[in-house]
């Protein structure tokens, strides 16, 4: 029965159109890249990245935080299909947590490249390891993000599985755990933001706001990529997505957008206003300092995006048209990523905590190392969705020959 | 106290410093630049009064006793320009009001005396110094002015005013400083790493 | 590349790394655990194997030592800003002393070089001055290190209870077991732990033997390292190298449950400071002004 299963979905991930191959060739090149620039980084160190004891972390734990951030999203879908039970919404669920299961592969796959000591990763797992839990944020991590992987993915299986035995998902399986995840998509986030938040080194992080921040600029870059994944589906498959699943989720992102800007707004005026010392770390990344400005065009870039991105979403008549709507979403993609990325992690460190200004930016190593894991992402997805549209539709049960949609 | 307990003392000071190279080099711009080797050939009692342990008082070489030369000398007790021997020494040190004699014994050469006229051997000379500069004295005796080495828990030795300051001139002197950190460069060090090697 | 390899006894090789987790799995039957855990014959055992492993490495015997916590003894350390005259003799003293990589370079202390005028404000230091002479007119001079508080951010914060703060008052770590995560770097407010960013360039001739097992041996690629106040020279008695090697004896330490020590002495009656007061880490580090 399962070999049947998985027999039917390698069956189908292998079949495909010319597209299809291209974007898969394109992933598995990439990844290739990034193992190969991986393996020169295990070599010399992490010496080959451009982060020094100044700046002790970069690109990777930006993006790391990025998509712990796209991994909660889910929760976006979840809350109003499941706690409304409203049916829109409802069907895509599933696509929402196929992505958080592919965004957590990339956190860990982050989270591992930019340990010094992969070879000792095992340590942080009981009982061979030893986890400082509950005292060290970082070990609150590891559980929550893996807890909230394998939630998502015994669902994302299960609802699969079932369908494909042509049976309706067991409720009493589901639906707890569905419901547990919704506050385990709000735990990771704000997990990871107390991970920055409880040091009180660097106070540019160590600020109440930062959890709240996190989980509204999630609710906004999550559905961004999975609106861009609903539009394609609806192209490419014959599943059927309402437009006013569409419109809804884009509401939801211009209420989470506001509360976004709204939340940077008031951290910049406690900053500007009150002019202690700790501006220095917003100054940084707004202004620069003392011609040190690697960060200031990004951060600019940021806020406008998310303006921009607010805008069109808050209008009725720009949201409905498919044009701004992608126009948006694009926007919001780029604006969180720098927002939460770079424009968190460097200006947390630059100046250092004794002054010093050294300015990262990224290696040529790093981006590569960095590309093969966002392809690792992206294959992922890819390829379950390539199960689990079918699977959805009815077309890949046991009964009927598998066949391939695109 | 006898010379007993000095021996190893001496021992693990010179490892100590053999081991952080380089404090020895430091030191020397800061002492007299007219001279300045211990006296090696005819070991000073290094026990002083209150039981402080004192390495040897740094002088020129060849200088102690000064009685080698002075005994046979008349003394000449006016206020004077030296032209015929330690014409090399620059009075730095409260000049306007002090002179040779202040603190050298004219009786004894090989004494110091103290305001009171008490004569104190050249390992008490903080003694000496103390009578001005009293919170000096006391911060030294506490081991806070000043350098010891030897052990935190256990047998401590004093360096002199003097092993640190040249009496005549007290106020250090500049120093060059050791080399900076390099500044960190992203990425591409590595590279260089490898030509290094 | 010959060289290279006959130096480099932690250098990940790529076939290591790819077996590593999986024989990482498997090595925790026969062994490796935090050192920490492992009781005191045990740990005699693992010294010996590093010291083996060393002796192959630079050519010469290194002696891992492993004095434990004096009773009754917590260290402290005062500096004196106002004799401070920025030589960095205590920097190189202390590379000397502790093995540290000189290229890529590692320093525990950092001097911060202030102008007089702004008094102590770290934003506007400059750690890479070179005049001819120092002190500069109108400039002073702050030696930063690990502050070993009381209440150290960064152990909290490791995952792996690779760090930990010993009974005498020294956080140390455990290159053994840190798994070069860096978050204790990012917790801490001194910018004392640093990080062994590619395989240590440390010369065979440069090494120094004496060493400690949670302090000065030398320190395989991709962990975290700082100050531990000379671990293997404080513990027998001695001094901190960089106490010894300060030109203007700037430098006190002792035991601060002693009455009548040094470090004792300034905290009673010297005007004191510790460096970031407000974050509550209580630094065992003070500084003073001695005149």
């Amino acid at each position: 029965m399962y070999l049947r299963f998985f027999v039917g979905s390698a069956k189908l991930v292998l079949k495909g159109g010319r597209l299809y191959w291209a974007w898969i060739g394109l992933l598995l090149t990439l990844i290739a890249v990034g193992l190969h620039a991986y393996i020169e980084q295990v070599d010399h160190g992490l010496l080959i990245t451009a982060m020094r004891d100044q700046v002790s972390w970069g690109f990777y734990i930006g993006n790391f935080t990025f998509l712990v951030g796209v991994a909660a999203a889910a929760v976006v879908l979840v809350i109003p299909a499941y706690v409304y039970d409203w049916k829109p919404i409802r069907e895509i669920v599933v696509f929402g947590e196929l992505l958080a299961v592919s965004a957590i592969i990339m956190c860990l796959l982050f989270v591992f490249v930019d340990i010094g000591r992969p070879d000792r990763f095992w340590h942080l797992f009981p009982p061979f390891g030893q986890l400082n839990f509950p005292r060290s944020l970082l070990a609150w991590d590891v559980l929550v993000l893996n807890l909230y992987f394998l939630i998502n993915f015994t669902v994302v299986t299960h609802i699969m599985y079932r369908a494909f035995n042509g049976k309706h998902y067991r409720k009493r399986l589901v639906i707890p755990l569905v419901l547990l995840s919704i506050p385990m998509a709000v735990s990771i986030h704000t997990v990871t933001a107390f991970l920055y938040n409880g040091l009180a080194a660097r106070p540019f992080w160590n600020s109440s706001i930062l959890a709240p921040q996190f989980l509204a600029s999630a609710f906004c870059s999550g559905p961004a990529i999975l609106l861009f994944v609903l539009q394609l589906l609806r192209k490419v498959t014959n599943f059927e997505i309402r437009d006013e699943a569409i419109w809804k989720i884009a509401e939801l992102m211009a209420y989470a957008m506001f509360l976004n800007l709204f939340l940077h707004g008031a951290e910049v005026f406690k900053e500007y206003y009150s002019d202690t010392h700790h501006l220095l770390f917003t100054r940084y990344l707004y202004v620069g300092i003392e011609g040190h400005r690697t960060l200031v065009p990004f951060a600019w870039t940021a806020v406008c995006l998310n303006l921009l991105a607010f805008l069109l979403f808050v209008i009725p008549r720009t949201r409905k048209n498919v044009v701004t709507l992608n126009i948006g979403c694009l926007a919001i993609y780029a604006g969180v990523y720098i927002e939460k990325g770079m424009a968190l992690i460097i200006p947390g460190l630059t100046p250092d905590t004794l002054g010093e200004i050294y300015e990262y930016s990224p290696t040529l190593n790093e981006l590569m190392v960095a590309a093969g894991v966002f392809s690792v992402g992206f294959l992922v997805f890819t390829l379950m969705l390539k199960v689990a549209v079918p699977v959805t539709l009815g077309e890949f049960t046991h009964k009927l020959p598998a066949k391939a949609p695109v | 106290m006898t010379g007993r307990h000095l021996l190893p003392i001496a021992a693990i000071l010179s490892l100590g410093q053999a081991l952080t190279a380089g404090t020895l080099k430091a030191e020397q711009p800061l002492e007299d630049t007219a001279a300045k080797k211990p006296a090696t050939a005819k070991p000073v009692p290094a026990v002083a009064g209150d039981e402080i342990e004192v390495p040897p008082p740094p002088f020129s070489e060849g200088i102690y006793p000064c009685s080698d030369c002075h005994e046979d000398m008349e003394v000449n007790r006016k206020r004077r320009k030296l032209t015929e021997e330690h014409e090399n020494i620059v009075l730095k040190h409260d000049e306007k009001n002090r002179w040779c004699l202040d603190c050298h014994d004219a009786e004894d050469r090989d004494y110091l005396h103290l305001a009171s006229g008490k004569k104190i051997s050249f390992d008490e000379s903080y003694l000496l110094c103390g009578q001005c500069h009293g919170t000096k004295l006391r911060d030294w005796k506490a081991g806070v002015h000043g350098r010891r080495t030897g052990y935190w828990n256990g047998k401590k030795k004093y360096l002199l005013c003097a092993n640190c300051h040249n009496p005549h001139s007290p106020r250090f002197k500049p120093i060059p400083p050791k080399p900076a950190p390099r500044r960190p460069v992203p990425g591409l060090q590595w590279k260089r790493k490898r030509e290094y090697r | 590349m010959e060289t290279e390899k006959g130096i480099s006894m932690n250098r990940i090789t790529r076939r290591k790394f790819l077996v590593g987790t999986a024989a990482g799995m498997l090595m925790t039957s026969c062994g490796p655990k935090r050192l920490y855990e492992l009781a005191r014959p045990d740990l005699r055992e693992a010294l010996d194997r590093m010291e083996k492993e060393y002796a192959v490495k630079y050519g010469k015997a290194v002696k891992v030592g492993s004095e434990g916590p004096i009773k009754g003894v917590k260290f402290a350390y005062a500096l004196d800003l106002s004799r401070c005259i920025g030589c960095r003799t205590c920097v190189h003293a202390c590379v000397h002393e502790n093995n540290q990589s000189r290229d890529p370079e590692i320093q525990w202390i950092r001097v911060a070089g202030i102008d007089k005028e702004r008094g102590v404000d770290l934003t506007h230091a400059d750690y890479y001055y070179h005049p001819d002479k120092v002190p500069e007119p109108g400039k002073f001079y702050v030696p930063i290190q690990c502050q070993q508080c009381d209440n150290p951010p960064c152990t909290k914060v490791c995952p792996v209870k690779a760090t930990w703060k010993e009974p005498d008052g020294i956080v140390v770590v455990d290159y053994e077991w840190c798994i070069g995560c860096r978050y204790c770097m990012a917790a801490c407010p001194y910018g004392a732990r640093h990080f062994n960013w590619g395989e240590p360039g440390l010369d065979p001739a440069d090494v120094n033997p004496d060493t400690h097992y949670l302090g000065n041996r030398p320190r395989p690629k991709g962990v975290v390292e700082k100050c531990t106040f000379c671990i293997q020279r404080t513990r027998k008695g001695r001094y901190p190298a960089c106490v010894e090697a300060c030109p203007v004896g700037a430098r006190k330490f002792g035991n601060i449950l002693d009455p009548d020590s040094e470090v004792r002495y300034v905290i009673e009656n010297k005007r004191v400071l510790v460096l970031k007061e407000e974050l509550n880490t209580i630094p065992s580090f003070f500084y003073f002004y001695g005149v």
